[in-house]
């Protein structure tokens, strides 16, 4: 991983906008911004962040690599698509936070501790095994993501939700040994390795 | 044969005992009066939902949600693809208009779906749509209105649009800040929409709720209180994200809060059977954990 950050530190030099550009989804639209900050004051969780998208933007524009790549910020957007449908220059912004938290995370330098982003990996590699989500296993496994104790903590705080999921049938006790995915499981895995080669290709992030 | 059919892509969270399968069997039990036909894409997968790009990257992403399509091409020909889930729709959505409009990411989509079974192409045939899209502009909310028996009279609903069956794609006529067609739905079935709910298109905080709940509960108690103060006795919604979110956590935030939160949350599936003379069980009203008691009631009346 940080390999791979010391090469794109090498290829793009000085110039971050340039490797926003060639590697972050919707990257070629960060110069389009006018820093109006529509986007930060629509946002949901906007007071959680520490810089907001438009800062994001002139961060990038300034070279901040760094800061930016290792922020927490963009890890707070909830993909409530606000920033999106209000942005006067139509800048896809909620495509470009999530590409920037996937790179980040792709070269290492995203936060290690970020819940979100320790969810969200989660998230990706359950539905990946079977091809669908596996609720029960998903969020077992977000309680006990930091161990045993602090695991049987938090699934003693959410017990009385679990408890009303279970009585009203929507959530499945046995869904460990029950849940069945998709058929195709090794065609789904086979068309991911395929898909991701391709992409680290394009974007050289290959190994 | 059916009025209509539609090639039907359910999502993860409507199996059988997950968290969104009572708006599932108020969906079915709603087409079944409807008589709309849904044939469900064969071995369809996961869409990837709003944070599956952190991990997955975006290619990745747009073939599994090419894969859906692509069956769907193949096994329900000449149909249009209908989810019922917001990130469904969305992620469905936004992979068909991303392959329009690029022909790289096209070409390589297509390269890596060759590696699934069933020798899938992905040509860009159908069209993707909500189920709410469904309703409103193929049958029109004159034919919805139809079957009403039981009409949901005296019930106030705040109807709790939120974020993506309404953002960035939205239903075509409405606005991204008021979208009315929620609350046209509740007045057809005899309720009463709360003209001025004033968080209908806030942000539950979506799959935050998991790794930032302090942050998303202050979204979800915003989205609860306004229904309050404005009289409502229910939240409706087309979103299951919404619907849980909104639903679960009602108890941690009076916790918190010190508030007395106790609403039911339900889909706009379930007032529409319920409207339709069928049962609670149809509706999938057991599976409410806040029960929504006068829709029971009026699903118990004669």
């Amino acid at each position: 991983m940080s390999d791979l950050n010391t090469s794109m530190v090498e290829q793009y030099r000085n110039n971050f906008l340039k490797e926003v550009e060639a590697n972050v989804e919707g990257g070629t639209w960060v110069k389009m911004c006018m820093q109006c900050g529509v986007c930060s004051g629509s946002c949901p969780l906007g007071p959680a962040w520490e810089h907001p998208p438009q800062e994001l933007f002139m961060m990038i524009r300034a070279g901040k690599r760094e800061e930016v790549l290792k922020s927490e910020s963009m890890w707070m957007c909830t993909s409530c698509y606000n920033c999106i449908v209000r942005c006067p220059r139509e800048l896809p912004i909620t495509h470009i936070m999530h590409g920037l938290a996937n790179y980040a995370h792709r070269l290492g330098l995203a936060p290690k501790m970020n819940p979100t982003r320790r969810f969200a990996k989660m998230f990706w590699n359950n539905l990946v095994k079977s091809g669908r989500v596996n609720e029960i296993e998903l969020s077992v496994g977000l309680y006990f993501m930091d161990g045993f104790k602090t695991g049987v903590a938090r699934a003693w705080a959410m017990k009385d939700i679990g408890l009303g999921m279970l009585k009203t049938g929507r959530l499945n006790p046995f869904g460990f040994l029950t849940h069945k995915g998709c058929k195709d499981k090794r065609g789904i895995h086979r068309m991911l390795k395929k898909a991701r080669e391709i992409e680290d290709r394009r974007k050289g992030l290959a190994a | 044969m059916a009025r209509k059919e539609y090639s039907f892509y359910p999502g993860c969270s409507s199996e059988r005992l997950t968290s969104a399968s009572n708006y599932m069997v108020s969906v079915e039990s709603m087409c079944k009066k409807l008589d709309v036909q849904l044939n469900e894409i064969p071995d369809w997968n996961c869409c990837g939902a709003s944070i599956g790009y952190a991990e997955g990257g975006e290619l990745p992403r747009h073939v599994m949600n090419a894969r859906n399509l692509a069956i769907s091409e193949q096994v329900n020909k000449g149909q249009d693809v209908v989810a019922t889930c917001a990130a469904c729709w969305l992620g469905a959505k936004e992979t068909k208009d991303r392959l329009a409009h690029d022909s790289d990411l096209l070409a390589e989509t297509n390269e890596a779906l060759r590696e699934a079974g069933m020798n899938l192409q992905y040509k860009g045939e159908q069209e993707v749509r909500h189920m709410v899209e469904v309703l409103i502009e193929d049958l029109g909310y004159d034919e919805l209105k139809k079957p009403v028996v039981k009409p949901l009279e005296g019930i106030k609903f705040a109807g709790y649009v939120g974020c993506q069956t309404n953002r960035p794609f939205g239903i075509a006529g409405e606005s991204f800040e008021n979208p009315k067609y929620l609350d046209k739905l509740v007045e057809i079935v005899g309720g009463e929409p709360v003209e001025k709910y004033d968080q209908k298109v806030t942000c539950c905080g979506g799959a935050l709720a998991f790794s930032e709940p302090e942050k998303s509960q202050a979204q979800i108690k915003k989205i609860i209180e306004s229904a309050y103060d404005h009289g409502a006795d229910m939240i409706v919604t087309p979103c299951p994200v919404c619907q849980m979110n909104v639903e679960v956590y009602q108890g941690q935030i009076n916790k918190r809060y010190g508030t007395k939160f106790n609403i039911p949350v339900t889909y706009y599936s379930q007032l529409m059977t319920v409207a339709y003379g069928g049962t609670a069980k149809e509706a999938g009203l057991n599976g409410q954990i806040i029960r929504a008691q006068r829709l029971e009631e009026i699903a118990a009346k004669r």
